[in-house]
């Protein structure tokens, strides 16, 4: 069995291929069979007959196919399925944007801007606002010029290095041989792949997606090798780029008179009566002077001019890169992989975008039938707890949680206490209350257990508490003034209120396990209970009532003869909405704390971002909502039959 | 001994908000003897059906007082059977668990009832029906089983409030006939309220024409017809020429009160 799941598991790709030829074969015929069926149909029912929502099963095999196709195509789905090895190809050509990612983003081929226009722009800006802000109290007026023309200055030093003929020759040769170099890079990419091999390595990496490193990172084919390669020499060009500087002679003197003008400024001391206050725009006045000139020092402006051969250099190496990608890669990149793409980022391969956040259907069915084994030990379940499975539940338990404690208080006579001889003998009170207490062994039953049951049990409890008690309170307020108008304003009080609100209370009273749970959906359930009751109740017809009076009915009689009846559809609609309430309710209250349940797992796959675990959950809460749902229609179908025709 | 008598009968409804009143009825008296079959006719609005309401007893008259035998009528009971005009039947039930509802009620045991139920479905002509769910029969079937309903209580008195209203002519006129049959097999007490003159003439052995505001007895007459409609088929009985001059003489009668209705307003 489980060598059955792992082969499953190897080959889920090859499985997804046929799944996907298959879904597209299911919605080209359900469209074909669901035209002339309904060119048939239509022909015998007017429009807005009711008769034409029925049946219409294909058209749902073509909803249910177009999601399923939908969801295998963002999910990237189908690339894996028929082009498995594109990832790792794309993942190599990630390498390369990696590596040479520093230069792009100082480049506007890489960044809309230079970085050394924006290193001017905000420079220059910080400076004016600083001049616009001088604290004219806290200088002397002979300081007040002088810093004026250091201001000057400042800017003049900004003008140094964006100016092309004053640029430093050293660096200009330095920036040539880049180019040289990028042009380089790019010339081996256009010069094709032939003659490079893979990784020998790269035939033992697992495929994509079957490990936690999504995307095998050794390049396995001719095309990666060439990429990897490439990559492996960008890094060194990046660097070399990143250690590139401005250093203008005429920078360099004006740093050293700007740098001895601020230490004089510096040591220079505030105008007699300058208070605390001015003392203090002082100093942070020349704080801020020294930041934005030891910004402007480090030689990283150059002239635009100087930068625009590399930055062509890195248009033909993108463009390089494209031409080496080759159309096939291309076309699986732009067509099979919607919303994103592959980024390398430090250690490893990951898919950007749509293929990241939504999961792989056939990834979610392995992670399911991960969760789904009961068997704990192999990794099954989660968090210690099976999905869904069974155990043995002592029968004590059970006694013990419905037997009150004082039922052996009230038992006459004393509680044992140790004999002299270092002994305890219990007596009857004792027995009792170890009974009460569910101490007494009495054997054991099969119960289910897992989170999925866990989250049933507690709706199905809550909802059969609401129905107990919601139905008749709401029977006996559509027939009593004195129900009705006594217990209206308690339930109307507290129905608007949305259950999470109520949550944190409720849990903080009855504990964060299923009593605090049970309790808050039975608040859900009960109102929604007592108003369908209600409403079916009162909407008894009164020749129906006056029937039964002649015939001799008494109160009681009528009560769970007629008006119990009666009420029957929408008492049945009330429960159909309270699942729904329910469940939703609960997977909320699951989320807010707990240990067990869909929504508990849920939680914890949000707080450790897995995107496969969650959608996992929210597919079987969608799954078991349709299954109450279903059985609540086929109820309602086979048990009010005379529905809409009385 | 079981006499149906009313004396100074008033009903008054006031309405809450406006505070104004509508005389339903005003001074009814009358008494009907057991076994006696009325019929009551008169223009909308009248308080025909309020009449049949108090003596049903579910509502209580203004003034006036009401009996059936020694009995004050303060309630609805056993012993006042009514027929609704469309079957007021339960439709979460099949035939014979409405047929036998009232025995249920009295905890007759199973068997009795059974055989009761059986009786009265073969009475009113619907044998083999017992399981049959109620939304599924029609319209004269449904009354059919209103009557049985009825019937399977042994009520001293049946009242129907249009029972056949809601019925087209042909199953009207069977129903009409069975009506006859029942009332001459069982003896009862039945009091019939009917918009048809044709209906009240062929089903009252006594006929009360009732006026409106205030809603009173206008005049009353004592017909053959009833009589002769359990020998002779309906249609015979209609060729009657005193059958045509009583029905002429009532439905200008009718015709009057409601032009005398539309000229007060
Ligand atoms: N519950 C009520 N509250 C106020 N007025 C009422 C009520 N029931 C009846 N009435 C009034 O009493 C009068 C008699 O009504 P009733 O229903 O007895 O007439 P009806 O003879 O049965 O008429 P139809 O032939 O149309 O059935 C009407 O004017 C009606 O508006
Ligand atoms: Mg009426």
């Amino acid at each position: 069995m489980s060598d059955f799941f792992h082969w499953l598991s190897v080959n889920r790709a090859t499985i997804a291929a046929f799944l996907i030829i298959l879904l597209l074969i299911t919605f080209v015929f359900s469209i074909v069979i669901g035209r002339r069926l309904s060119a048939i149909r239509d022909k015998d029912e007017v429009f807005g007959d009711p008769e034409r929502t029925k049946g219409g099963w294909y058209w749902a095999v073509c909803g249910v196919s177009a999601l399923l196709l939908i969801w295998f195509y963002f999910s990237w789905g189908s690339a894996r399925a028929y082009f498995p090895k594109s990832a790792n190809e794309l993942c190599q050509v990630a390498k390369l944007h990696d590596a040479v990612s520093p230069i792009n983003a100082a480049l506007p081929s890489g960044s809309r801007y230079f970085k050394s226009t924006t290193l001017v722009a905000r420079n220059s800006e910080q400076l004016r606002a600083l001049r616009a802000g001088f604290p004219v109290a806290a200088f002397s007026a002979a300081e007040g010029t002088e810093v004026e023309s250091l201001f000057d200055e400042l800017h003049g030093l900004i003008g140094i290095y964006s100016d092309p003929d004053k640029q430093d020759p050293e660096s200009n040769s330095k920036l040539a041989s880049l180019v040289d170099e990028i042009n380089g890079l790019s010339g081996r990419l256009r010069d094709g792949h032939s003659g490079y091999e893979p990784a020998p390595e790269a035939a033992s990496q697992s495929a994509w997606g079957l490990t936690h490193i999504e995307i095998p990172l050794l390049p396995e084919t001719a095309r990666g090798a060439l990429f990897d390669k490439v990559a492996n020499d960008a890094q060194g060009v990046a660097k070399n780029f990143l250690k590139a500087r401005n250093a203008p002679p005429a920078a360099v003197d004006a740093i050293a008179d700007i740098r001895a003008r601020i230490d004089v400024l510096a040591a220079g001391a505030a105008p007699e009566g300058a208070d605390e206050a001015a003392l203090k725009d002082r100093n942070n006045f020349i704080k801020s002077l020294d930041r934005i000139f030891k910004r402007l020092d480090d030689g990283t402006i150059f002239p635009a001019a100087a930068l625009d051969g590399v930055d062509d250099a890195m248009a033909g190496l993108q463009q390089a890169t494209q031409s080496a990608k080759g159309f096939g890669l291309r076309f699986v990149e732009s067509g099979f992989m919607p919303g994103g793409s592959i980024i390398k980022s430090r250690t490893q391969c990951t898919e950007q975008g749509s293929g990241r956040w939504l999961p792989k259907p056939t990834d979610v069915v392995a992670k399911f039938g991960l969760l789904a084994n009961p068997d704990l030990e192999a990794g099954g379940g989660f968090k210690g707890t099976p999905l869904f499975w069974w155990k043995w539940l002592p029968i004590a338990d059970v006694v013990g949680f419905f037997t009150p404690d004082w039922i052996a208080d009230v038992i006459p006579g004393e509680f044992g206490r140790h004999g002299p001889d270092g002994n305890f003998e219990p007596n009857l009170k004792d027995r009792v209350l170890a009974f009460a207490q569910g101490d007494v062994p009495m054997g054991h039953v099969p119960m289910f257990a897992g989170h999925i049951w866990d989250s049933l049990f507690r709706v199905l409890v809550a909802l059969a508490l609401g129905i107990l008690l919601g139905v008749p309170l709401g029977i006996f307020m559509g027939v009593s003034r004195f129900f009705k108008s006594f217990f209206d304003p308690l339930i109307e009080l507290y129905r608007p209120v949305p259950p999470l609100a109520w949550a944190p209370l409720i849990l903080t009273i009855f504990g964060i396990q299923d009593d605090g749970k049970i309790f808050l959906l039975f608040m859900v359930a009960f109102a929604i209970m007592v108003i369908s009751a209600r409403t079916g109740a009162s909407g008894t017809q009164l020749s129906k009532i006056r029937a039964s009076h002649s015939l001799g009915a008494s109160t009681g009689q009528i009560l769970r003869n007629v008006i119990l009846p009666n009420a029957m559809p929408e008492i049945l609609t009330g429960i159909r909405i309270a699942i729904g309430v329910c469940w939703g309710t609960l997977v909320a209250a699951e989320m807010l704390a707990g240990t067990t349940g869909v929504g508990f797992v849920e939680n914890v796959a949000r707080t450790v971002s897995d995107y496969e675990l969650i959608w996992v959950t929210i597919l079987i809460m969608g799954l078991l909502g349709l299954m109450f749902d279903l059985f609540m229609r086929w109820v309602i179908d086979k048990s009010i039959p005379w529905r809409g025709k009385g | 001994m079981a006499n149906l008598t009313s004396d100074n009968l008033c009903m008054t409804f006031t309405n809450p908000q406006t505070g104004a009143a509508v005389e339903a009825l005003k001074d009814v008296n009358f008494t009907l003897k057991k076994g006696e079959i009325l019929s009551v006719l008169g223009p909308s609005g009248c308080g025909k059906t309020t009449l049949l309401n108090i003596i049903a007893g579910f509502i209580n008259p203004t003034s006036g007082k009401i009996a059936l035998g020694d009995n004050e009528i303060t309630g609805p009971g056993v012993e006042r059977g009514m027929v609704f005009q469309q079957g007021a039947l339960f439709e979460w039930l099949p035939v014979s668990k409405n047929v036998d509802f009232g025995l249920r009620m009295k905890k007759t045991p199973k068997k009795e009832a059974a055989a009761q139920v059986e009786k009265w479905l073969d009475t009113v002509g619907l044998q083999g029906f017992g399981d049959t769910p109620t939304y599924q029969l029609s319209g004269g079937m449904q009354q059919r089983v209103a009557l049985a309903r009825c019937l399977v209580n042994d009520p001293d008195v049946i009242l129907m409030d249009e029972p056949l209203g809601a019925l087209d002519a042909l199953t009207r006129e069977k129903m009409q006939s069975l009506v006859l049959d029942l009332w001459k097999e069982t003896g009862k007490t039945i009091m019939i309220i009917t918009h048809s003159v044709e209906e009240a003439l062929l089903l009252g052995e006594r006929l009360f024409v009732m006026a409106p505001r205030p809603g009173r007895l206008h005049k009353e007459y004592r017909l053959p017809f009833a009589e002769m409609g359990l020998t002779q088929s309906l249609r015979d009985v209609k060729k009657d020429p005193y059958f045509s001059e009583v029905r002429e003489e009532i439905l200008t009668m009718i015709w009057n009160m409601e032009e005398e209705i539309m000229g007060r307003v």
